[in-house]
């Protein structure tokens, strides 16, 4: 199933969040992925950060630091935010496992030079936290809105990444082709 | 131009190159268990595709809560045991003969020199030790393996960790691993294979290979590699005596996924351990190490000895070294689980259970149990764990739980006294 992209964001500002935090292992006896949804960021302690708040129900694109979701290789990382409408990461590295899951499931996980990564910050907090991200995927690009003005950048992705994107998946992917 | 073990290893498993820079290797082993795999066989049986590409080289076992603690494990075995029986999935390990997934799976023979393997768990790196290259994968690339028996990489680049000097007694393979992530970091090898070399390696045991490799994946590391030996032909020798004529032909065929010597690295590095002593980790993440000394005296609430990284059976001695005609401090609360049936009958055999339980240890059968917080062992909020296990995330052993990781030998001091100890001090 092809995914949307894009929509208001929300701003985790730390490096090396893992996947323990992204999804505590305890929920992992779950065997469907909407069974997960409650539990999103839940073990994550970051000031301001509120795992049951309305910031993060209304989010559709994270915005993060470096190595994000390192650690396990539950695939239940990529399917928390899957099932909260978050289809969109966006950082300036992930750890592998986590990175390939989001493609593998036909997310984005967007990779941006530290230097953007800080500019977005820089915005989110000028427009207190009303912040927008649409994402191109076609010309690679995120644009930032808040209130009126918006800002581009743009980032690389493997053309193989963009094609599991494009086909919904790895599962597809392979399928049409092995 | 020489080639790296992991660059060797991919040419001879090349399926496909969709695009530059993306291999699809060819698979030997997919490894399952039951958390992460009923995932991928609901989503199978609901495209109407519930089959797998080759039985034989499949292999699962019911090992992260074992016997099921609840309704819900009890399903996601359940599960994973109808999907076995249903496709004559012969190597399947259910309660009795269940075994920590990287403890259980090396000690049948499943992996070998150059082989691929993938599962659904992140410290498949340990398998890396045979000369494999082995990664940990969601459930869609596990998903995809059953069905297809292909995976998709990038290519990655090796970093060479060449290990000399000479261990002090009482400095063991857990201490040299988490130093080295120490130096490199959480983030330090990323996409990239620790390919470990050096007279430190050559005379480790498998047991103590698979130590170094499993956690190569806390520096980020897609696989931890050595190279493949006398050490690896000798443990594998029961397996493989029907395919060689001698051990020297068998080392022979193994050698093609040695190194060549003009391979070329990302970057070398070198680290003389001679002066290492025991480390053990602060903090919430693995690269937080230090000497056991510097937190000599931190009390801890419970000790917990077992696990892929060290529930085998070297370990499990070189922790009931320290406890032998000992008892643990009231104040603590000792668990020991061997990691395969195997291990604990070797334990049983050699009398090191009934050291662990005269020194006052609960004895668990095989299983990751509180390794993950899931069963055996949970911490409660604000309590401490000395543990041989490789991560010590925030919660990972119980919420708001604070794990030290150590070796056995440091893990079995720690229960002696009750807090952080060097165990040479005792
Ligand atoms: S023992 Fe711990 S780290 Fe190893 S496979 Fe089990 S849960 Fe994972």
């Amino acid at each position: 199933m092809k995914k949307t992209f894009g929509g208001p964001a929300i701003f985790l500002d730390r490096s090396d969040i893992n996947t323990d935090e992204i999804i505590p292992a305890k929920y992992l006896t779950e065997v469907t992925k909407e069974a997960l949804k409650p539990y999103c960021l839940e073990d994550l302690k970051l000031e301001g950060f509120d795992p049951k708040g309305e910031e993060l129900k209304a989010a559709r694109v994270v915005v993060t630091r470096a190595n994000f979701g390192c650690g396990s290789s539950r695939e239940h990382a990529p399917w928390v935010f899957e099932v909260n409408d978050i289809h969109t990461i966006i950082g300036e590295s992930y750890a592998r496992i986590f990175r390939q899951n989001m493609f593998n499931c036909g997310m984005l996980a967007i990779e941006l030079p530290p230097a953007d990564i800080q500019r977005l910050f820089d915005l989110e907090e000028a427009a207190a936290g009303k912040i927008e991200i649409e994402v191109h995927l076609d010309r690679q690009e995120v644009v930032a809105k808040t209130g009126g003005r918006s800002e581009s950048f743009r980032f690389e992705i493997s053309p193989f990444d963009k094609a599991l994107v494009q086909a919904g998946g790895w599962v597809e992917y392979a399928d049409a082709r092995y | 131009m020489g080639q790296t073990t992991a660059e060797k290893i991919f040419a001879a498993h090349l399926r496909d190159e969709p695009f530059p820079g993306t291999k699809v290797l060819n698979l030997d082993r997919v490894f399952c268990h039951e958390i992460t795999t009923p995932v991928a066989i609901a989503d199978l049986e609901w495209r109407g595709k519930d089959r797998v590409f080759d039985a034989g080289k499949i292999k699962a076992v019911i090992d992260h809560v074992t016997p099921s603690k609840d309704s819900k494990t009890a399903l996601q075995a359940k599960m994973l045991r109808d999907w076995a029986h249903r496709h004559q999935i012969k190597d399947f390990f259910d309660v009795g003969r269940n075994g920590v997934c990287h403890a259980i799976f090396p000690e049948k023979g499943y992996v070998r020199p150059g082989f691929t393997v993938i599962m659904g768990d992140s410290h498949t790196c340990t398998h890396g030790a045979f000369g494999a290259f082995a990664a940990g994968v969601g459930t869609t690339d596990l998903e995809v393996g059953i069905l297809k028996g292909v995976c998709a990489f990038r290519e990655p680049t090796t970093i060479r960790v060449n290990l000399t000097g000479t261990l002090q007694s009482g400095v063991v393979a857990k201490d040299v691993i988490l130093f080295v992530i120490g130096q490199l970091g959480v983030n330090g090898a990323t996409d990239r294979v620790l390919e470990f070399h050096g007279p430190i390696v050559e005379a480790m045991s498998m047991d103590a290979r698979m130590t170094l490799c499993n956690m190569a994946i806390e520096a980020g590391g897609t696989c931890g590699i050595c190279q493949p030996d006398m050490t690896t032909v000798d443990y594998l020798w029961p397996f493989i005596e029907g395919e060689f004529a001698s051990r020297e032909a068998a080392l022979a065929e193994y050698s093609r996924w040695c190194a060549d010597a003009d391979a070329v690295y990302e970057k070398v590095l070198t680290f003389d351990v001679s002066a290492l002593e025991p480390q053990v980790t602060y903090g919430f993440k693995p690269d937080c190490v230090k000497a056991v000394k510097e937190l000599a005296g931190t009390k801890v609430d419970q000790v917990y000895i077992g696990t892929c990284t060290n529930g085998r059976i070297e370990d499990l001695r070189q922790a009931a070294e320290v406890l032998k005609g000992r008892t643990i401090a009231e104040s603590v609360r000792g668990i020991v689980s061997p990691a395969t049936p195997k291990i604990f009958q070797e334990a049983l055999n050699e009398g090191i259970i009934q050291i662990f339980m005269d020194a006052g240890f609960c004895v668990t059968n095989p299983t990751c149990g509180a390794c993950l917080g899931m069963s055996n062992g949970v911490l409660a909020e604000g309590e401490v764990c000395a543990s041989t296990s490789n991560r010590n995330f925030n919660g990972r052993m119980g919420k708001g739980g604070m794990v030290h990781l150590m070796s056995p030998a440091s893990a079995a001091a720690a229960a002696v006294t009750g807090v952080i100890t060097d165990a040479r001090t005792l």
